[in-house]
């Protein structure tokens, strides 16, 4: 009997599937329904990617707190042409070069101002219980224009009395109540080095991973604490350009004029050598990016795990939509779909949680601690594609359920 | 000129394992189901009757033979293929297999999923009428769960015929059940098959439901042994 090839689709209605769009529309529902269904695996699943959100964040908060803070008290310094000795490799333990440099850089036509700026650091004795502590002394021709640090303007005429300096605010703690102690009884004596000097008001700066806190002082007060400097050895000189002078072109000038032991550098070049000391020559920047990326690896297998067990749990489920007709494709629609629904439900909590570590912790470390959209976006692509490859490897757990076992 | 048969069978020859290991469970197997006969399968395990019925339904990659399911013929038929044509048949487990965390109603709207022409309201309302049908309309938005053994059964019975198949495959649907719900169930099933004209073939043990078959065929180590007990088709 041969079948005629008449009628061969008896009941084979032309059926249209649905579109891709329409299709992992319902393969995502199917997904929710599924995890909404288990509430109490739903939230353990969604506080391991919460956790892995959070770590991330804070990771890479710190990373960027420490450059950020790296270079705060660099970039506070107002000058178009900066010298720095070439084996100064950053600000906070600097190489000093010969105070001419800023006298020869004169001779260029172009220059209007050249102004030494002195770097050490010294230990402060903490005016309530009498600790030492090291700290960052930035000595300057206050009157110069050199250096832009909040607050700083009112105290000018006060830093040129002798044995005057102005404290930074953001300093840790340990310096002891300074501020306070500053409202309450107006100036008074801290021993720094082995001088005893006035404070005579604040300042903002912020501590770095380098110094804990920061004093800035007249170059002739910095000299009478750190007695052992002579005044014609500086650490920085802060160079002023006469209005419309081209930068680049007097940055070619001065490195043709001066010797070896002097670089010249732009602000941008200034801060990204601070930057690339913390980069680049420190474990601090890979130990972040590690951090990082465990919190990614430990929220992965948090996910893997839920998915994976959520298809174990329904194989029989899962055979009985093949044997209907779903395809592996889009089954394997509905295990991404879970992957990215607990993408986002664990972002959203994380990036609420971090932002409240950010004012915890940035308040108890002094570092500049902010969420900013940027950050946001980044951790959240990351977790994104942690929860994509969680999904991806819990897809293939799907081959055990085969439809032909069913019966 | 009438219409190809549904299911259309010759020399269906299948073997599990390889080399010594090779056991035969299928010898030179023909079947023929008319249009909207309703056929059981009977026979001991191990007689080969479940295996045939996979490859029937088109969840096994066939070896020898030919088979000619609405139309598709199985023979080297990849699986994209298969995955299509089973969107035509309904499947009947022996356990339900419903989806847990879907209620009665999702669960047979599931099987309409794969039809766009149909938009959410109308399969949910197309859903809603079958479990009527079945008698369950009382229970549309309960969870299998919350349903006995043999409401259970109704709901994938609503499900395998939710999507207007050409064909509807059931194995042991009845093995879970008491006498009195196994009965209903399959004379629910026969009911709505007879009325839009849709074949059976069900592989059972169950010699209380063989009152609802047209034709029982009888299989013994891979091989048909005879058919009895031929009915009247009546609806």
């Amino acid at each position: 009997m041969s079948a005629p090839a008449l009628g061969a689709s008896i009941a084979l209605a032309p059926r249209r599937a649905p579109g891709l769009a329409a299709s992992a529309l319902l393969a995502v529902r199917l997904a929710w329904r599924q995890l909404w269904s288990e509430k109490a695996r739903l939230a353990s699943a969604i506080a391991g990617v919460m956790f892995a959100c959070v770590l991330v964040f804070m990771q890479l908060g710190f990373r960027a707190a420490l450059f950020d803070s790296a270079t705060a008290l660099i970039g506070a310094m107002r000058g178009d042409l900066f010298l720095m000795h070439p084996l100064t490799t950053a600000s906070f333990r600097s190489e000093p070069m010969p105070r001419v440099r800023a006298w020869q850089v004169l001779a260029l036509p172009e220059v209007e101002r050249a102004v030494p700026i002195y770097l050490a650091q010294a230990t402060w004795r903490n005016p309530e219980n009498g600790t030492r502590r090291a700290i960052q002394l930035v000595g300057v021709d206050t009157d110069a224009g050199v250096v832009d640090f909040p607050g700083l303007a009112p105290l000018l005429d006060r830093l040129k009395r002798a044995d005057t300096m102005a404290f930074d605010q953001r300093s840790r703690p340990e310096f002891g109540p300074v501020p306070q102690m500053l409202a309450e009884r107006g100036p008074f004596e801290v021993q720094v080095g082995n001088r005893d000097m006035e404070v005579v008001g604040l300042i903002e700066i912020g501590p770095s991973f380098g110094a804990d806190g920061n004093i800035v002082l007249s170059d002739v007060n910095f000299r009478r604490v750190v007695k052992e400097r002579l005044l014609s050895s500086i650490d920085l000189v802060a160079i002023r350009l006469r209005p419309g002078a081209d930068v680049l072109a007097a940055q070619a000038k001065l490195r043709a004029l001066l010797p070896a032991d002097a670089m010249v550098l732009t602000q941008a070049q200034l801060i990204a050598h601070e930057r690339s000391y913390w980069e680049d020559t420190t474990p601090i920047g890979f130990i972040f990016s590690f951090g990082s990326l465990m919190g990614l690896v430990v929220g992965m297998v948090i996910v893997y795990q839920i998915l994976f067990s959520d298809i174990a749990g329904h194989l029989k489920e899962y055979a009985t939509l093949k044997a209907m007709g779903y395809s592996n494709g889009y089954l394997g629609q509905v295990v991404l779909g879970a992957a990215l629904i607990l993408a986002v439900a664990g972002f959203v909590p994380g990036f609420l949680v971090s932002a409240l570590l950010y004012d915890l912790v940035g308040s108890a470390t002094f570092l500049p601690l902010a969420m900013d959209l940027a950050r946001a976006g980044t951790v959240f692509a990351m977790i994104f594609t942690m929860c994509a490859v969680a999904g991806l490897l819990a897809m293939r757990k799907l081959r055990d359920a085969n439809p032909a076992d069913m019966f | 000129m009438p219409a190809e048969a549904p299911v259309l069978l010759r020399g269906i020859t299948f073997a599990y394992g390889e080399g010594e290991l090779r056991k035969a469970v299928l010898r030179d197997v023909d079947l023929t189901v008319a249009p909207g006969e309703i056929v059981l399968l009977t026979g001991p395990s191990g007689s080969g009757k479940t295996t045939l019925l996979t490859l029937i339904g088109a969840l096994r990659a066939m070896q020898d033979g030919s088979a000619r399911v609405l139309g598709q013929e199985l023979k080297g038929a990849p699986e994209s293929v298969r995955v299509r044509l089973r969107r035509n048949i309904g499947f009947i487990f022996q356990n339900h297999n419903l989806l847990g965390f879907l209620t009665a109603r999702q669960n047979v709207a599931m099987a309409l999923e794969q039809d766009a022409a149909l938009g959410e309201r109308q399969r949910l309302d197309r859903a809603a009428e079958l479990l009527g049908q079945v008698g369950l309309a009382e229970h549309l938005d309960k969870l299998p769960a919350q349903l006995s053994g043999g409401q259970r059964q109704r709901v994938s019975v609503a499900r395998a015929l939710a999507a207007e198949p050409g064909l509807v495959l059931a194995d042991e649907p009845t093995a879970a059940l008491d006498k009195a719900s196994g009965h209903e169930v399959v004379m629910l099933l026969r009911h709505l098959a007879k009325s839009r004209g849709v074949p059976i073939l069900l592989v059972t043990h169950d010699p209380r439901i063989l009152d609802i078959a047209d034709r029982v065929v009888a299989m013994e180590d891979g091989r048909i042994v005879g058919a009895t007990a031929e009915r009247n088709a009546a609806a």
